[in-house]
């Protein structure tokens, strides 16, 4: 173990430092660096040889010299683990950032975190109602499910993420999930927001936060959601919780990895975002699942930002290649004034099929949910023509499909903040509104279906 | 220089050693936990080694160990069934080992080593064996013969030959010079399995999936590609391949993709039944998962992994199909090696030698005359992930070029749930003309005029379409309209297949050629009711047309539509009487 403190740094460059003439350093090593004032940074080595190491240092480089004094940790970057960091409020490198004392560590993981041998997972297939009818009908969330939401700025992506967080639970169950808060260069009024609410509903006590704000280093950003899947992982598979993991927002943590992606100057990828992208992203999103033998599960809702609303930008993009379905915000939603303005044609969830029907949500939802997904699609489709041809050239079913597009909007889609929707009110809503198209325009629905459920042709 | 050096460097799956004395891809045990690694580059002293585990901790200075070995695969009974890693290590074997996560430093057997299987000698001493004989046979799974070969570099008269319950390792038959065979031979990953020459491919694999089979056919030992944007249908057409397909066995690899998936795989299979077999699907298929998170170096190799063992099965006679998902991970995996060996980088970053890495894995399918004689093949099927959707990057170019079939999928069919969302206007099959003998021969005689009536049915509704944008559809004349509501029928009734329902999922190809004569037959009465004074409406709008339509959900279609046509003819021929 090499405690010796080295003063042999050679380059600065961003946020690595290169020195050489060390004893041997191991790879993904922690560095302590010692500056002249006197004060501390960390970081880890990226890159070790006899000749020449690298380093990158989370708090970056601000005020590193060629003096900086350097110390090897002899181990790679570990988070204390216990049952006490339920409840706390953590930097987003894992120090306690609500005056409460340091966590007294059960075990220390790495936070790097295995993989899941694919073998050893069991299917998610347990229906989480989120009380929010546009989730629940059309993009039904199963537990152990990673399903980031598209947003952009200026949209309310986080209050439907605290609803989401306030609202989840398992039907018919008063289960609680534990939430793992993870915030990347979000801003102090964004952060503020998330901890008011979660303090306000009192969740904030089952909740793990891991901080890290616009102004903290924007490499720190790169562990802090590693420290937070940690945790959950922790929580999950040695504690038994159900963990719904939040981080927010993606795209800044995207940015960091470019960042000492240049700094390294390596050769980047599309759009300057390095080639390992998909892979470091898969890194932290396949650390959702649910596992056998353990009883606890690990549940992800990524939020990220898309750049110009692109949804092929490549942070977006590279996530959709990896979660199980994205929940997309509309900008055009939110500005006719609908709560939550999600638009449920680009949404979708992969692993909904597994987590409803007879027995887990309701025998008709498929069902239900195709139709008003269809239907939906057309009134939205007829919207465009009906700008240049008017209402009059429509026939009685396309006018009934443009009537329900708005129906859907202001009744199905729209709903409030604290307004938690049982899956049952949700689909009974659906009925009511679908009843407003004729019967034989509705090819979706199931004769049965209707029989059973239909509010005015029910048997 | 010897077997053992050291570390000298170390960057990521990257390690570069020093004083070791190792050739190209020589298997290597690298720092002191002996993580599995490859030598892949050598510079003066210097060797350069992919580590196909994580490597964070180890440090310059710990050793190096050649093994000597080129890494291989293991073959012989006991393939079929497994799920593995991208280097042949068995899943559940890890599981054993180290629990639900994967850590490092683990060893496990490809095959089981102890098991005793038993073997019926297909020769007798005095017989002279070649390289790929078949020596003996074992009942593998229930479906499954697997047949012991001669490796390919060996040959000789034999001396010996047993019978009875043996496990891998232990020798079965002695040829004259003495050289003893087992059941289990090696072979490296990297160099394609020999064979006496390549057919030209005659016969379609039978997928089941209408669009595919009747637009885009696929042939036996040919090559597909299938790109699409994320959430396009990728995986759930792979996994449609590996299900209903009639190959004999499959390979399925997830490389660097979900997984989830993989489990879903694994939870299905056992209880899908084989349509051809009446078996469980699992009999006869072996799975590489190699998920995102697992180490690159891994997935890189992933590949060369499952078409390995998916050659090896061929040599024993069997037409073999094998699904790589997604091909755009293995690139990117090489990208990643690639850049951290600081070569000169080539397009948007990956290595020059990219399309010829990818031409190379394409070349090992085809339809071939065994060693033996036999007749065998390997049919593979690439997903290809392009970034944005958009296929104008290298990977689907590289791919592109190769391939025999192009099934594009569209993002935006997939927006309006129609699936599977390949776009009939600029997917293509090459090989219609090579396999159109076949259908006439098996099928129907007209099948392929069938298919040509289908697809410029839907060519015409393109054209339609782009006046019906601007003028709306009632200013079309009423021919063209009813053209409209026929490709209507084609998309929604024929092309559209809903994977996840019972019957529809598979459709057979007799299915399939009556369902196009019903669309035509509904084409050709519309017609006559239409100039016999009938409304367009009332036609269109049948009820039986609909019942037609809706049947293709229950089982036992393929005897319903005949009458189910018939009540559709009458019904629209009565509209005629009603109207006059
Ligand atoms: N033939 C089909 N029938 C019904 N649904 C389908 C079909 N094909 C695709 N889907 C739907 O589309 C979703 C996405 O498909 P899939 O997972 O195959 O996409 P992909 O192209 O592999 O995406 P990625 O690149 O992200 O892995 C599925 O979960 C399913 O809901
Ligand atoms: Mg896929």
């Amino acid at each position: 173990m090499t405690e010796k403190e080295y003063r042999t740094i050679t380059d600065v460059k961003g946020p690595l430092v290169f020195l050489n003439k060390t004893e041997p350093v191991s790879f993904g090593e922690i560095v302590s660096l010692r500056l002249s004032d006197g004060s501390t940074k960390n970081g880890q080595v990226l890159d070790t040889s006899d000749e020449m190491v690298v380093v990158q240092v989370f708090e970056g480089t601000a005020g590193v010299d060629l003096d900086t004094g350097i110390r090897f940790m002899g181990d790679v970057f570990k988070l204390p683990v216990s049952k006490d960091l339920v409840g706390r409020i953590l930097t987003g490198a894992g120090k306690p950032r609500d005056g409460g004392p340091d966590i007294v560590a059960e075990h220390n993981a790495d936070i790097i975190g295995a993989a899941i041998n694919p073998y050893s997972r069991r299917s998610p297939e347990e229906f989480i109602q989120t009380g929010v009818s546009a989730i629940d009908s059309c993009t039904s969330l199963v537990r152990g499910q990673k399903l980031p939401i598209f947003s952009a700025s200026g949209l309310p992506h986080n209050d439907i993420a605290l609803q989401i967080a306030r609202q989840a639970k398992l039907k018919d169950s008063d289960e609680d999930f534990v939430v793992v808060f993870c915030a990347m260069g979000i801003t102090a009024e964004e952060y503020n927001f998330f901890r008011y609410d979660l303090e306000r509903t009192g969740a904030l006590e089952n909740a793990v936060l891991f901080v890290n704000l616009a102004d903290d280093p924007a490499v720190e950003r790169l562990i802090t959601p590693r420290l937070a899947l940690t945790a959950a992982e922790y929580l999950a598979f040695e504690h038994d919780y159900h963990v719904l993991v939040i981080y927010t927002d993606m795209t800044n943590y995207c940015e960091s990895l470019r960042q000492i992606g240049a700094a390294r100057e390596e050769v980047p990828g599309r759009r300057g975002y390095p080639g390992y992208m998909y892979t470091d992203l898969a890194m932290l999103y396949e650390r959702a699942g649910i596992v056998k033998g353990k009883e606890g599960s690990i549940t992800q809702f990524p939020i990220l930002t898309m750049p110009g609303d692109d949804i092929t930008h490549p942070i977006p993009d590279l996530s959709g290649y990896i979660t199980e379905g994205q929940i997309v915000i509309s900008r055009e939603l939110h500005q006719k004034g609908i709560y939550p303005p999600i638009n449920v044609l680009p949404s979708l969830s992969r692993l909904m099929n597994a987590g409803i029907g007879p027995n887990k949500t309701r025998e008709d939802h498929k069902s239900v949910s195709d139709q008003l997904y269809a239907a939906y699609a057309q009134g939205r489709e007829l919207r465009g023509l009906v700008a240049i041809v008017g209402e009059d050239a429509l026939n009685e079913r396309d006018l009934q499909m443009l009537k329900f597009a708005d129906l859907f909007e202001n009744k199905f889609l729209r709903q409030s903040r604290d307004e938690d929707r049982s899956i049952e009110g949700t689909l009974d809503l659906a009925w009511e509104l679908l009843s407003s198209i004729n019967t034989k325009y509705l090819v979706r629905l199931d004769q049965k279906w209707i029989d059973k459920y239909h509010p005015t042709e029910k048997k | 220089m010897s077997k053992k050096g050291q570390i000298y460097r170390i960057s990521g799956p990257v390690v570069t050693a020093i004083g070791i004395k190792a050739a190209m891809f020589d298997v290597v045990r690298v720092g002191d936990e002996g993580l599995m690694g490859e030598v892949i580059e050598l510079h003066g002293d210097k060797c350069v080694i992919q580590v196909y585990e994580e490597t964070s901790g180890i440090r310059p200075g710990e050793p190096v160990i050649n093994t000597g070995e080129t890494l291989s695969v293991a073959l012989g009974p006991g393939l079929l069934t497994q799920i593995y890693d991208g280097i042949q290590r068995p899943l559940e074997d890890l599981e054993e080992k180290m629990g639900v996560f994967i850590t490092r430093g683990v060893d496990a057997d490809g095959i089981v080593m102890d098991k005793k299987w038993t073997f019926n000698p297909t020769v007798k001493v005095g017989d002279v064996v070649k390289p790929g004989s078949v020596i003996g046979t074992v009942q593998e799974t229930e479906t499954i013969e697997h047949r012991i070969m001669v490796p390919p570099n060996k040959e000789g008269t034999v001396k010996d030959i047993k019978q009875g319950d043996f496990n891998v390792t232990e020798t079965v038959c002695t040829l004259d010079d003495g050289t003893e065979l087992q059941m289990m031979q090696k072979w490296p990953v990297r160099t394609p399995r020999p064979f006496l020459q390549k057919y030209a491919p005659d016969t379609p694999l039978v997928t089941g999936q209408r669009i595919l089979d009747f637009l885009f056919p696929l042939a036996k030992g040919g090559t597909s590609g299938i790109p699409g944007p994320f959430g396009s249908g990728k995986t759930v057409t792979q996994q449609q391949l590996a299900k209903w397909s009639d190959a004999q066995i499959v390979v399925y690899i997830g490389c660097g993709e979900r997984g989830n998936e993989m489990t879903e795989v694994l939870s299905e299979f056992p209880h899908l039944i084989d349509p051809n077999t009446e078996k469980p699907l699992m009999n006869r298929t072996v799975m590489i998962a190699n998920t995102s998170n697992m180490p690159v170096a891994a997935r890189e190799a992933s590949v060369y992994t499952g078409i390995t063992i998916a050659e090896y099965f061929r040599d024993m006679g069997y037409d073999v199909a094998l699904m790589a998902d997604s091909t755009s991970r293995w690139a990117e995996a090489m990208r990643e090696i690639s850049s951290r060996l600081e070569e000169m980088p080539g397009e948007e970053g990956y290595p020059a030698y990219l399309s010829s890495r990818l031409a190379e894995f394409y070349e090992r399918a085809g339809r071939v005359e065994t060693m033996s004689g036999d007749d065998g093949s390997v049919t593979v099927i690439g997903a290809v992930s392009p970034p944005g959707g958009d296929i104008s990057e290298p990977v689907s170019q590289g791919t592109l070029r190769i391939v025999k079939v192009f099934w594009g999928l569209d993002a935006g069919l997939a927006r309006q749930r129609h699936f599977p969302s390949i776009n009939w206007l600029n997917s293509y099959s090459l090989y219609p003309a090579s396999l159109d003998q076949w259908y006439r021969d098996n099928i129907a005689p007209d099948f392929p005029e069938k298919r040509t009536e289908i697809s410029s049915l839907l060519q015409v509704e393109s054209e339609l379409q782009e006046i019906v944008q601007l003028v709306g559809s009632d200013a079309l004349p009423v021919d063209q309209q009813l053209t409209l509501e026929v490709a209507r029928m084609i998309r929604e009734y024929f092309l559209q297949q809903n994977a996840f329902h019972d019957v529809d999922t598979f459709s057979s190809l007799e299915q399939q050629y009556k369902m196009t004569l019903a669309i035509l037959s509904f084409q050709d009465e519309a017609k006559k009711a239409i100039a016999a004074g009938a409304a367009l409406e009332d036609v269109v709008n049948v009820e039986s047309r609909t019942n037609l339509m809706r049947a293709r959900f229950e089982p036992g279609y393929l005897e319903k539509i005949d009458k189910l046509v018939d009540e559709m003819k009458k019904e629209i021929n009565s509209a005629v009487e009603a109207e006059n």
